[in-house]
């Protein structure tokens, strides 16, 4: 690791949503960093936070539920979460460009997809309408959609859902944006499908040297495209390592939990998967110490003081729980 | 031994309707002559992309919907062309598990209502009985008792799914046909689910066709594995040769685009372009030799691409796009 300053670092932030049971946290106390041209991989299970932090950053949190009580976003040096909206609207699609889950709700039915990607340009640019939509079939080149002088003229339902998550990551792309949060950016589609858009990510990442952010809740894809990993378990982050450490030393019990119940293409047929037993508690009844012992059914003190998050080895952190941090022979 | 299951040349075509009177103007080939045979106690795997027809084949297979020809024998009985009265005692063999358990339990029902339908429908024991059955079924799924009484929005994505199981072997069926049953499942979950299946098919002596699209899930559960592309099977075979040692073209292809969790074995793909063909007039020959561009496409135009058993056991397309010349060399000659 180099003393250069992180793209993006967050610290100790904390959402919470605004409910009728009160104020509960979703994202609580998470840090990590995230370096110029890299790739964080944020991975956990649904509910585990990792799209409300994703949104936190961005502040694109739901309305007026949705609020950061804490902690700061620091972007190149500034505070996101003290940036007026008239400045994050510059942020989001100029410097920061999201991809979303769900290709087909992230596009507008009604508007060809032309029309939508130009906004970008006209928006964040100062090009005129004419420069613009040029400048949208290049993007659609990009991408390699094909026929792109075709197809920019097309409505979202018109496209496949590879083609649709295509045009959505033009979008994200079209501005150039240092970074790119891509939120379970081939969750819809089919193993060909994602194979060629992590491919065009991974290949437009390097041409156009931007940081990501990919959340997801496939290690597969983890393991093939971060470089750094968090691992983020009922609003906290368990465990913070580079990828090739939380794939051969685990040190949490939730990570090897989560590793483990992946059949591989290795594992004997038919055998009996480990299985992480129990459930994730809602979020009202989370218990401010270890949750991965509340799941377990573990009792005490553990469940009582909130577990350190140590750095064990160099760049790889992880909650100190002592049923739960455990550190391979 | 005599297959449960014994589907032959199925196709299930849906008519394209268009113009001024709304004629049929072309067929959706979504399962276009299928042969499939599942032994008692056998799972056989499913896999494609989305639009293949996997779940059409499913979906025909325990007569939801009506084949536009071939046959399907069950245990022996050709059901192929059975009513809606003379299938419903087969009903009680021949179940159903769906991939999206929110859409397919009844939000109106308890779970008790939800679980005990099937048991009403075949008159099954008195109501007393019934109601021990209900509570030994989620007992036997992993669920509280407590759960009967409690309502599907209650419960989790993995419960709601062991409450489709519960609902699936209430009847104890021969045959269960499971579509995507772990796709909306977080890992965790999805390999109790799993764990669940294969203990629930040790138990019954249940035979599976497990339809899904993440192959490590497929190999894990499935004896056998067929592979569909575009309506067709391109490849058969046993779960383990099909991943050591697959010989199509688009099984190899489909095989490398799983992303393995292991940050070292970051590896060079075959990348398929494009997408799977539109089913609605496909191309009149080897389907996947046209999708990448084969030069030997166009001898393939009226040729029989039907399954050829290169090793016993293992069958695959007899398609001189998608196998290497001595496949191909051995194919022919194994079906001339």
């Amino acid at each position: 690791m180099s003393d250069e300053e992180p793209l993006l670092e967050v610290r100790d932030l904390i959402t919470a949503f605004d409910t009728d049971a009160g104020l509960l946290r979703a994202v609580d106390q998470v840090s990590f960093q995230v370096k110029r041209g890299r790739t964080l991989g944020i991975v956990g299970e649904s509910g585990c936070g990792k799209s409300v932090t994703a949104m936190s950053i961005i502040r694109l949190l739901p309305q007026p539920m949705g609020k950061v009580l804490e902690g700061q976003v620091m972007f190149k040096g500034r505070d996101l979460q003290k940036a007026t909206d008239a400045e994050m609207r510059q942020v989001r699609g100029g410097e920061i460009g999201v991809i979303f889950q769900e290709p087909m709700t992230a596009l507008n039915p009604v508007q060809r997809i032309g029309k939508q990607l130009s906004e970008c340009f006209l928006l964040h640019t100062k090009m005129s309408r004419k420069e613009a939509w040029e400048a949208s079939i290049e993007m659609l080149r990009l991408v390699r959609i094909p026929a792109p002088e075709q197809r920019i003229g097309d409505y979202p339902h018109q496209l496949s859902g590879g083609m649709r998550q295509r045009v959505d990551i033009a979008m994200a792309l079209a501005c150039k944006p240092d970074l790119v949060i891509a939120d379970e950016p081939t969750t819809a589609l089919d193993v060909t499908v994602q194979a060629q858009i992590l491919d065009l990510m991974k290949q437009l990442q390097k041409d156009m040297g931007m940081s990501v952010i990919l959340i997801t809740h496939d290690l597969g894809v983890i393991a093939e495209t971060c470089d750094e990993v968090v691992v983020m378990y009922a609003g906290r982050v368990v465990e913070r390592a580079p990828v090739a450490a939380i794939f051969e030393r685990p040190l949490h019990a939730y990570t090897r939990g989560l590793l483990d119940s992946m059949p591989k293409l290795d594992t004997p047929r038919k055998s009996v998967l480990p299985t992480i037993p129990g459930m994730v508690a809602g979020l009202a009844d989370l218990v401010p110490g270890c949750r991965f012992c509340q799941r377990m059914g573990r009792e005490g003190p553990v469940l009582r003081e909130r577990p350190l998050f140590e750095e064990i080895h160099s760049g790889h952190w992880v909650e100190t729980c002592p049923n739960c941090f455990e550190e391979p022979a | 031994m005599e297959p449960l299951l014994s589907v032959r040349d199925l196709k299930m075509h849906f008519p394209v309707r268009g113009g001024l009177l709304l004629k049929s103007i072309g067929a959706v080939r979504a399962v276009d002559g299928v042969s499939l045979d599942i032994a008692p106690g056998e799972t056989v795997g499913l896999v494609g992309e989305s639009g293949c027809g996997k779940s059409t084949l499913g979906k025909a297979i325990v007569r939801l919907s009506n084949p536009t020809s071939g046959s399907i024998a069950f245990n022996g009985r050709d059901i192929t062309k059975l009513g809606r009265h003379a299938m419903r005692p087969l009903r009680s063999d021949l179940q159903m598990i769906f991939q999206d358990p929110v859409e397919s339990l009844n939000a109106r029902l308890s779970v008790r209502q939800i679980i005990e339908e099937p048991l009403v429908i075949h008159s099954r024991g008195n109501s007393a009985w019934r109601r021990q059955r209900v509570d030994e079924l989620l007992e036997r799924v992993g669920l509280p008792k407590s759960a009967a009484e409690r309502y599907p929005f209650e419960f989790s994505g993995g419960q709601r799914q062991r409450i489709g199981i519960a609902r699936a072997i209430a009847l104890e069926p021969k045959l269960i046909i499971c579509d995507e049953p772990v796709s909306a499942l977080d890992v965790s979950v999805q390999s109790q689910v799993l764990n669940l299946l294969l203990e629930l098919q040790q138990e019954m002596g249940l035979s599976y066709l497990f339809i899904a699209h993440d192959l490590a899930v497929v190999k894990h559960i499935s004896d056998r594995v067929a592979v569909m592309y575009l309506g067709k099977i391109v490849e058969l075979a046993d779960a383990d040769t099909i991943y050591q040692n697959p010989r199509h073209a688009y099984t190899r292809a489909l095989l490398s685009a799983i992303p393995e969790p292991d940050p070292r074995l970051r590896k060079k793909r075959i990348l398929l372009e494009g997408d799977v063909p539109s089913p609605i007039n496909p191309p009149a020959g080897s389907a996947f030799g046209h999708r990448i561009g084969h030069p030997r496409y166009e001898e393939t135009i009226g040729m029989d691409l039907g399954l050829a058993e290169l090793e016993p056991g293992h069958w695959v397309a007899a398609d001189p796009c998608c196998l290497t010349p001595e496949d191909w060399e051995k194919a022919r000659n194994s079906r001339s």
